[in-house]
């Protein structure tokens, strides 16, 4: 029995591609493709959807080698720029994780503290190709003899510098609001008390993992676009789980799915990689990701189609719920409600602010576009699926055909 | 009639000085008080709207200036670093007269009209890439 009635494969993708015939269009364009022509035909028509998004993520690293040194070292504590990194590795491996604080940062001592300068900073500046001093502390073994070690340094001095996020690209996320009766300063932003304000964080309908609801083409392997390189999906991320709630498009109403990414920072870009200083909160680092997703069949042109009046999330406390890990919600509301600058909350009337962005997010999606048109990036074969939901069945979740 | 926002810093010598009740009295402009403060060394700074007719508005200014107040207008004193902003939305919620807004709703572009600049300063806290100054 033919399951479905377009039958494309990512080899005869990438044929065009190379051809210089294939169709790549990003998300926000594919909404009023299918609503106007039908799955089908979509389907048909268009070879490749690319994604994007551009947010801050907090899950995000990178491992550095700074080459061995004369005489030889073995780190026991490092900093770059005065920001501690993660130095228990082999003698010259280090992690600099994007929360990482610089030493001496008054941290929340007059709260709200401004973190200025953190490890999401540092990777933005080796990046940008800056110069940074790295600080070495060892303890002196007979083959690492060495006590200490200081100097300024660029990328180029650096061996290997690669950026290995645990966790990004949650597939949905909430929408926060502090019902408390004090402002909080939160990774969501500023809340102000009694429900004043409502933020959210995610590029919706042009979201990687919203067009690709049950990761039947983003996988272990993807190529995709990283902090303005390329990059892969390693891994399922950290907290990934496909079983969670979903509307009946299949749309999840939480984080649920996520992507462990890596890729050479060398090649990336500093205007898609950015260090983050949030109130009150602490460092971070926001960066752009871009994925494709090959046209297989209707069923994924239905996916890719789906509009931010299809996503909902849910609305959470977090003056005070989600502090405490309560699970309570203030009921769900659409991406579209949410873009339009106001939420109406028990009949109040809230406005609505974004944390990520979705202006750069369509210039991810778009930066993709015009690299597959040229021909610079083929679509990958999938290595390995990401852990699947259990609920899934080909063509289950598909409406109004 | 025309306002202006301007921000008057207030010397130590002349900040205990009777010289804003002037304006409504000499020059017939009304103000809008949007923040006054006294630093620590007993400076003082006052933010205000002043609106009256333009003339007059140019002349109460100039007295301000003749009685040694530094006189500075919001509008030119708030910036977006363009090459930094990434139109990310935080500082929208924080900026009460929409100075920072996000008017189109497709392309999610945050405007900015400095003119409706306050001066309020919390844009330049919350942005996470520091691309406002004032
Ligand atoms: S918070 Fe900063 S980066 Fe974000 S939109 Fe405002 S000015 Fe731009
Ligand atoms: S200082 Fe910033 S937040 Fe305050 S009014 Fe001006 S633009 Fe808005």
């Amino acid at each position: 029995m033919e399951e479905y009635k377009v039958n494309k494969t990512i080899k005869q993708i990438n044929e065009k591609i190379k051809r210089g015939e294939a169709v790549v269009i990003n998300a926000e364009e594919m909404v009023d493709i299918v609503k106007k022509e039908g799955i089908v035909d979509a389907a048909k028509k268009v070879d490749v959807v690319t994604t994007g998004t551009f947010g801050t993520m907090c899950s995000s690293g990178a491992f550095i080698n700074f080459g061995h040194t004369t005489p030889r070292i073995k780190a026991y504590k490092a900093w770059l720029n005065d920001v501690p990194v993660y130095a228990g590795l082999a003698a010259v491996d280090l992690f600099i994780g994007a929360t990482s604080v610089k030493e001496g940062d008054p941290l929340n001592k007059v709260h709200p503290g401004n973190f200025s300068y953190g490890g999401g900073h540092v990777i933005e500046d080796l990046i940008a190709k800056k110069t940074l001093e790295l600080r070495v502390e060892g303890y002196g073994t007979d083959c690492y003899p060495r006590n200490s070690f200081t100097k300024k340094i660029t990328i180029r001095d650096l061996s290997y510098a690669t950026l290995c996020n645990p966790r990004n690209a949650c597939q949905n996320y909430t929408c926060a609001i502090n019902t408390s009766d004090k402002t909080v300063y939160t990774y969501m932003g500023i809340l102000k008390p009694h429900m004043a304000n409502a933020t959210y964080s995610s590029a919706g309908q042009l979201s990687p993992l919203l067009n690709d609801p049950f990761y039947l083409t983003i996988a272990i392997g993807t190529r995709i676009l990283l902090g303005g390189g390329i990059g892969y999906v390693a891994f399922p991320g950290t907290q990934h789980n496909p079983n969670v709630e979903r509307t009946e498009r299949g749309i999840v109403l939480s984080a649920a799915g996520t992507l462990a990414c890596i890729g050479d920072m060398e090649k990336m870009n500093p205007a898609f990689v950015r260090g983050a200083s949030i109130l009150g909160y602490g460092t971070s680092l926001t960066i752009g990701i871009g994925i494709p997703i090959p046209i297989l069949n209707e069923e994924i042109a239905y996916f890719t189609g789906i509009g931010d009046e299809d996503i909902y999330v849910y609305i959470e406390d977090y003056g005070s719920d989600y502090p405490q890990n309560k699970e309570k919600t203030y009921g769900k509301v659409s991406y579209k409600q949410l873009k339009s600058g106001y939420i109406e909350i028990n009949g109040k009337r809230i406005s609505s602010s974004p944390m990520s962005s979705y202006f750069e997010a369509i210039e991810v999606a778009e930066t993709l576009k015009s690299w597959i048109k040229d021909k610079k990036f083929l679509l990958s074969e999938p290595q390995e699926k990401l852990p699947q939901a259990k609920k899934y069945k080909p063509r289950k979740y598909i409406r109004d055909e | 009639m025309v306002s202006k926002k301007v921000i008057l810093t207030f010397k130590k010598e002349v900040v205990d000085k009777p010289i804003v009740c002037e304006l409504p009295k000499e020059f017939d402009l009304t103000f809008n008080i949007l923040e006054a403060k006294i630093l620590p060394r007993r400076e003082g700074v006052l933010i205000m709207e002043l609106i009256g007719e333009e003339e007059k508005l140019q002349k109460g200014l100039d007295y301000l200036i003749q009685n040694n107040v530094i006189v500075e207008f919001v509008e030119q004193k708030i910036k977006r670093d363009e090459e930094k902003c990434y139109h990310c939305g935080i500082c929208i919620s924080v900026c009460p007269p929409e100075a920072l807004v996000i008017d189109d709703k497709k392309t999610m572009k945050v405007s900015f009209y400095p003119d409706r600049c306050i001066a309020c300063g919390w844009c330049v806290k919350v942005c996470p890439v520091k691309a406002m100054s004032l």
